[in-house]
């Protein structure tokens, strides 16, 4: 038999060489020979052998030195040496395996050992090199998986956290693990220049956790981008997170929408633990408590998308982590815990509230803060939030120039329909109206929520005077809207004509009216109220208000010149 | 952590008792302890006594019980829970869909 393992064999004795290259020959190997020390060198690096038979004492270099020669040339390869020796003293033996020698084989040669001990070691050799090529196979795989880690890291950290989180009243801290751990942080200005803000965790970590996040952070920016309202961002994302994760894997997230106009918090909390509003006037301390399952779980019809409206006031502060805070743990493995958690909230200088929390868990968890995702919010005034940027239109001229609608809402669709994002939509095909979304969508969104909530279901804007009345009006509003009768109508026109862009918004609703001529008085007067905020932001906005009697349709006219003309 | 399970013939009410962490590590063994069953119980119980801590992971295979157990339909109870794990279960809102003790 024909073995295509190759054996050197380095003998200065010719006699001798003779017998091992027909020993080892016989026994189905391919032979080179050499005649000394320095012949087994050119040899090796010639042949490249993958055994090596050699004689210890050679005239010239020795066996010694032509063993540890090789072995350093043969690097990671594995090159067995069998030394060939007439030495009988044990140290001397040991000698021959400290060079590097694999074995070693005393003169005279036992053709039946010599045999077994080049198959034992092209054994090994096999043997080494299938490990060899394993390892390389694991390396090459890590280096891939390393790479894809660091790509996924890239599109995720583009995807699931927003440059909008760069601004001067949020701070946040993103678990520098988030991709591992699954932690997203989304936010964004909806048209009308509200803040819209979700925290999320997903169950499990690693891939799984990390991918859900993609979908999540699709459906949030496109809800928020059209000026959906938070329950409809909600409803969205659930039933968008349920289709795609598998069974088991959820989302626990808590979301915010914040009117700095008005400054109002709306919240919804699925699954993360207890938020918390810090007020900046008497240090009262508000529970943004978890109230519904996490995203993904329940299907469209059982998801609870009502969401909570407190009422804020300036530097009020918002703060929220996802579990990591309350789980983190120090060396005795005992948890942070909400009540420490809760007890910074409530004792630490609001606008050290952020750097409390954050140093008071780094220094339990011993300087490790790996697998923590927290953001504060501070409610400031409308002017210091920027406005969301509008693409610009290249093509001003186009759309259409001069167009009426008239958009109808009945009972049915006031009680579950949002006619906003639609209607935004409409108008922003006319290119000479984008530059204006920000104001348009405001003046559309106020129009409506005074029609709907004090004409057609008749509540009472002097209920949002005091705190408890804010709830209070929340919750008549819901209820009023279960059995909703009438309607809202808008009639909306628009053109641009001489560089000059007239919009007008009528709208009428089905309510009694209301005595317009006093509220707008009461407005130049009360500049605090909670309430009624809504006249006076519309005066800023418009050119025109025109209440008409019994004060139950609305006529605002906004009018600006467009320099693109 | 260490997963026992025990089908109770006459009530035909197959019960789990989680002990230690109850986290990924448990997956394997908490699915096959309902799904090597030949005939589907008609009632689970999950026994958190010797559970000092839960995970979301671990929520993750409450809800897939849950749906093997006929989703909505369900009659999966959970029970014995410390201070801890009841808190946890309480953030996420189980209790809307299992009923806790």
């Amino acid at each position: 038999m024909e073995s295509s393992i190759r054996v050197l064999v380095a003998d200065d004795n010719a006699v001798d060489r003779k017998i091992l290259t027909t020993i080892v020959r016989k026994a189905g190997y391919k032979v080179t020979d050499a005649v000394d020390g320095n012949d087994a060198l050119v040899k090796y690096h010639a042949d490249k052998p993958d055994l090596v038979l050699l004689d210890a004492l050679m005239p010239g270099k020795d066996g010694f030195q032509v063993a540890e020669e090789i072995k350093e040339a043969c690097g990671d390869e594995f090159t067995p040496i069998i030394f060939l020796t007439s030495l009988t003293d044990a140290s001397e033996l040991a000698r021959c395996l400290e060079a590097g020698g694999d074995d070693f084989l005393t003169k005279p040669y036992n053709q039946i050992i010599l045999k077994a001990k080049l198959h034992a070691l092209s054994r090994m050799r096999e043997m080494h090199q299938t490990v060899q090529s394993q390892r390389d196979e694991i390396s090459k795989h890590h280096m891939q998986l390393v790479a894809d880690q660091q790509a996924a890291k890239a599109v995720f950290d583009n995807v699931a956290h927003s440059r909008q989180l760069e601004c001067d009243y949020i701070r946040h801290m993103l678990s520098p693990m988030s991709v591992f751990n699954g932690d997203v942080l989304l936010a964004s200005i909806t048209p009308a220049k509200q803040l819209c803000l979700l925290l999320g965790d997903f169950t499990g970590h690693g891939l799984a956790a990390a991918i859900g996040a993609m979908p999540l952070a699709d459906a949030f920016y496109g809800m928020t981008a059209k000026g959906f309202s938070l329950p409809e961002i909600l409803k969205e994302c659930n039933q968008k997170l349920g289709s795609v994760l598998p069974s088991g894997y959820f989302c626990c997230a808590v979301a915010v929408n914040i009117d700095f106009n008005r400054c109002t918090v709306e919240y919804w909390n699925g699954g993360v633990p207890t938020a918390y509003l810090r007020r900046s006037a008497n240090d009262q301390v508000v529970p943004l408590q978890s109230m519904n399952l996490p995203l993904g779980i329940l299907g469209p019809d059982k998801f609870k998308d009502e969401t909570l409206v407190i009422e804020g006031f300036p530097d009020d502060r918002l703060f929220f982590a996802t579990d990591g805070v309350i789980e983190a743990r120090n060396s005795s493995q005992e948890y942070f815990g909400s009540e420490r958690l809760e007890k910074i909230v409530q004792e630490s200088p609001p606008e050290q509230l952020f750097d409390a929390i954050q140093g008071a868990v780094y220094e339990y968890m011993n300087g490790r803060d790996d697998d923590i995702t927290m953001v504060e919010i501070k409610l400031v005034t409308p002017d210091e939030v920027d406005e969301l940027s509008q693409p610009s239109s290249p093509e001003s001229d186009s759309g259409p120039r001069d167009w009426k609608l008239t958009y109808e809402l009945g009972p049915d669709s006031l009680r579950a329909f949002n006619p906003l994002p639609m209607l935004q939509q409409i108008l922003m095909q006319a290119p000479y109206l984008r530059k204006k979304a920000t104001e348009i969508y405001t003046v559309l969104a106020e129009l409506y929520s005074n029609g709907l909530e004090h004409g057609v279901l008749g509540l009472d804007s002097n209920l949002k005077k005091s705190v408890e009345g804010f709830a209070e009006y929340y919750q008549a509003r819901a209820s009023a809207l279960e059995s909703v009768e009438g309607f809202v109508r808008f009639e909306i026109a628009g053109c641009c004509k001489d560089g000059i862009v007239d919009l007008l918004i009528r709208v009428i609703d089905s309510g009694k009216g209301f005595d317009f001529k006093k509220v707008a008085k009461a407005e130049t007067v009360s500049k605090n109220q909670y309430h009624g905020r809504g006249v006076r932001l519309l005066n800023d906005l418009c050119q025109a208000i025109e209440f008409v009697e019994p004060g139950n349709e609305v006529l605002v006219t906004m009018q600006w010149s467009d320099n693109s003309e | 952590m260490s997963i026992d399970s025990n089908l109770d013939q006459a009530s035909n009410k197959l019960t789990i008792a989680v002990d230690g962490r109850f986290d990924f590590s448990a997956h394997k063994d908490f699915r096959d302890s309902y799904e090597a069953l030949e005939a589907k119980p008609e009632k689970f119980s999950i026994d958190m006594g010797g559970a000092n801590y839960i995970d979301s992971s671990a929520l993750g295979m409450l809800l897939l019980l849950r749906d093997h157990a006929g989703g909505d339909q369900a009659d999966v109870e959970i029970v014995n829970c410390s201070s801890d794990v009841k808190k946890i279960l309480t953030i996420s809102n189980f209790d809307q869909l299992f009923s806790i003790h």
